[in-house]
């Protein structure tokens, strides 16, 4: 996954003159993912910025650099730290081009890992991409392997409008196969991660993973399960997942993010409204616990959801 | 820095081209204020709604300090941003048609008072987030280095805004990366109703502080509407020489409430008398007259012409269309 997102980068930083990457840390150290390790010696310190510890300042210059022309990608060391700089994404970034009636456009792309489990508590865990995406004006998109990581990258990076990237943590050593033809995946645009016949299964990101694990639970029981990965939560992408509700008629919606306010509380809601006579049964929703997250691993694993929790709920509400 | 008093007692001939330019920022000045009243106004008539916060007293800040500008460089400011509209040439019908939230405004009647825009002329907006200003203005010097423009941003923003953090990081910023950014600070001595001896430690001048980032700063009389482009024309020359940055402190006056809704409780009326003596609609047309660069009628004919400019606005605001129900969703994204 590290490699895909880091490829992604090399190609626009070779490709594109006014591609310039600011952050934290980036350049000597290598990044606190080590992502952009390297790149300090291979494109200069013009174009592989360090920056101050001022998440509001650097995410700023990232947008008035983007409305003169250049196209920044911005590294957040965790999506928790754009609270620091949230005025500029939202007031800023993503209202501009609408108060300008059109005038000033802001190509450019906010790198963010981002969700638990790898026990950094309470401030370090959380999944603000679902506060995001309820801004108009920005996109935002979340991979949960290496080839989407690397499609969803390089049309980020293209696109003329702010882009929140989300990096699931808990992925960066995920191993996948990436296409060696050149690609891109469109903003806005799910996939069907498996194909299946009784029940579709919706999550993102770190979601995936326990999405297909609880598909092999409940193969067990001879449910056949079809599973699809969001990946953009601004736009969503509903004709995919309504063609899928169509096909089996229940839909489970699972996010690794607080289950009060995240994404799946609008897919489900949006499904309800829009897909309501193909639906056989009652909408399952399944989030994390609504807590601050702790930091000891037994803890933070009782609020994670699991194919466990998801899949007997699944047993209990819907079969 | 020299004063309206150093320079009449000069007595310098001016050639008609200095007279021309005196007599253009008289002309500036007092379009602003013409404007301003204006929308003050159609503000209480209830065609121009939000919030509306005018620059009345301030007006030898702007002029004075955009006169001094190129093309290439940039301009970005605070919410109180009509002056410095007019004074970049924004189109004043198309600014009026804005605050009145009509098609033909700047930004399609999108963006109101506090958001006036024009790309066109590097005029990066109003922004009415207190200090919000600041970060971007950092992105567009970083665009200017980057791309190696020759040009410039100059950054507004007034004294409430520098206990916000942006304006401390940005100022570090901006000495960091050796950006060329010229601060230009409007101190009117009140953010909203906050003196300043109520809300800053360290006093009544700002300027000085500019030294914990290695950043060459200075102090003028802004209500001089000459010591402001003479001190920003040796600012704009030291930010173009070293590439790097340049803070100017403005010592101004706003005549009127923070915005319309404003009782000014937290101020005596004296205050303000002391101030309107140095009222630059006043000041500078006497100098003017007195260093025999125009006569009364002279001045009177530009204000004339003024005057009309002023009142063309408001009826092309009035008569301008509504923007219509389906361009809700338009100038969301970018295509």
């Amino acid at each position: 996954m590290r490699e895909a997102i880091k490829k992604g980068l090399e190609e626009a930083l070779d490709t594109d003159p006014n591609v310039l990457i600011m952050g934290e840390d980036i350049g000597a150290y290598g990044g606190a993912y080590a992502v952009t390790d390297g790149f300090l010696s291979k494109f200069g310190p013009e174009r592989i910025k360090d920056t101050p510890i001022s998440e509001a300042t650097f995410i700023g210059t990232g947008i008035g650099a983007a409305a003169a022309g250049l196209r920044p990608v911005i590294e957040l060391m965790s999506i928790s730290f754009s609270l620091v700089g949230f005025d500029q994404i939202v007031n800023m970034a993503a209202n501009i081009r609408y108060m300008s009636g059109g005038q000033i456009d802001v190509p450019m792309v906010i790198r963010a890992p981002t969700g638990a489990g790898v026990q950094l508590a309470a401030t370090h865990s959380q999944s603000f991409e679902t506060w995001l995406a309820e801004v108009p004006g920005i996109f935002c998109v979340c991979p949960s392997n290496p080839k989407d990581a690397l499609g969803l990258l390089r049309t980020s990076i293209k696109n003329n409008n702010p882009v929140i990237f989300a990096e699931p943590a808990l992925l960066y050593g995920l191993k996948g196969d990436v296409p060696d033809e050149y690609y891109e995946i469109p903003l806005g645009s799910a996939s069907i991660s498996q194909e299946g016949n009784d029940i579709s299964l919706v999550s993102y990101g770190a979601g995936m993973k326990i999405l297909h694990e609880t598909s092999e639970i409940l193969a067990k029981e001879n449910i056949s399960c079809e599973i699809i990965d969001l990946r953009s939560l601004s736009p969503i992408d509903y004709d995919t997942i309504g063609e899928s509700v169509k096909k089996t008629n229940r839909l489970v919606a699972v996010d690794t993010a607080r289950k009060n306010g995240g994404i799946m509380a609008e897919v489900v809601a949006n499904v309800q409204e829009s897909f309501n006579d193909w639906l056989d049964g009652p909408i399952v929703r399944i989030g994390a616990d609504d807590v601050p997250w702790p930091y000891n691993k037994n803890l933070e694993a009782e609020a994670y959801p699991s194919s466990e929790k998801i899949s007997e709920k699944i047993l209990k509400t819907l079969i | 820095m020299a004063t309206l008093k150093e320079e009449k007692n000069k007595r310098v001939k001016k050639t008609d081209k200095e007279k021309n330019q005196m007599l253009e920022l008289f002309r500036q000045m007092y379009l602003i204020r013409q404007f301003e009243l204006a929308c003050g106004e159609n503000y209480t008539k209830g065609n121009i709604r939000g919030f509306l916060h005018l620059y009345i007293g301030q007006e030898a800040t702007a002029v004075g300090s955009i006169s001094c500008l190129e093309e290439e460089d940039y301009i970005i400011t605070h919410y109180r941003d009509h002056g410095h509209a007019i004074a970049r040439g924004l189109d004043v019908n198309r600014s009026m048609a804005e605050l009145f939230g009509k098609k033909t405004g700047l930004s399609k009647g999108k963006g109101g008072s506090m958001h006036l825009f024009d790309s066109a002329k590097k005029f990066m907006g109003g922004h009415a987030i207190v200090g919000g200003q600041f970060p971007v203005a950092t992105g567009l010097a970083l665009a200017c280095q980057y791309k190696k423009t020759g040009g410039l941003v100059v950054c507004y923003f007034g004294d409430g805004s520098t206990n916000q953090g942006t304006y401390h990081e940005t100022l570090n910023l901006a000495s960091v990366w050796n950006l060329p950014i010229l601060f230009i600070l409007e101190n009117n001595k009140y953010g909203m109703g906050s003196a300043i001896d109520r809300v800053r430690a360290g006093g009544e001048d700002f300027y000085t502080g500019a030294d914990t980032y290695d950043i060459p700063a200075a102090q003028v009389n802004g209500m001089d509407v000459l010591a402001v482009k003479e001190a920003t024309e040796i600012a704009v020359k030291k930010v173009r020489q070293t590439g790097g940055p340049f803070y100017l402190e403005c010592k101004t006056f706003r005549f009127v409430g923070h915005s319309l809704a404003d009782g000014q409780k937290y101020r005596k009326s004296d205050e303000i008398t002391e101030w309107e003596k140095q009222d630059p609609l006043v000041k500078f047309p006497e100098w003017i007259k007195s260093a025999g660069i125009a006569t009364d009628k002279d001045l009177e004919k530009i204000k004339s012409e003024v005057n009309k400019t002023v009142e063309k606005s408001v009826e092309f605001a009035e008569t301008s269309e509504e923007p219509s129900k389906s361009e809700l969703d338009d100038d969301i994204y970018k295509k």
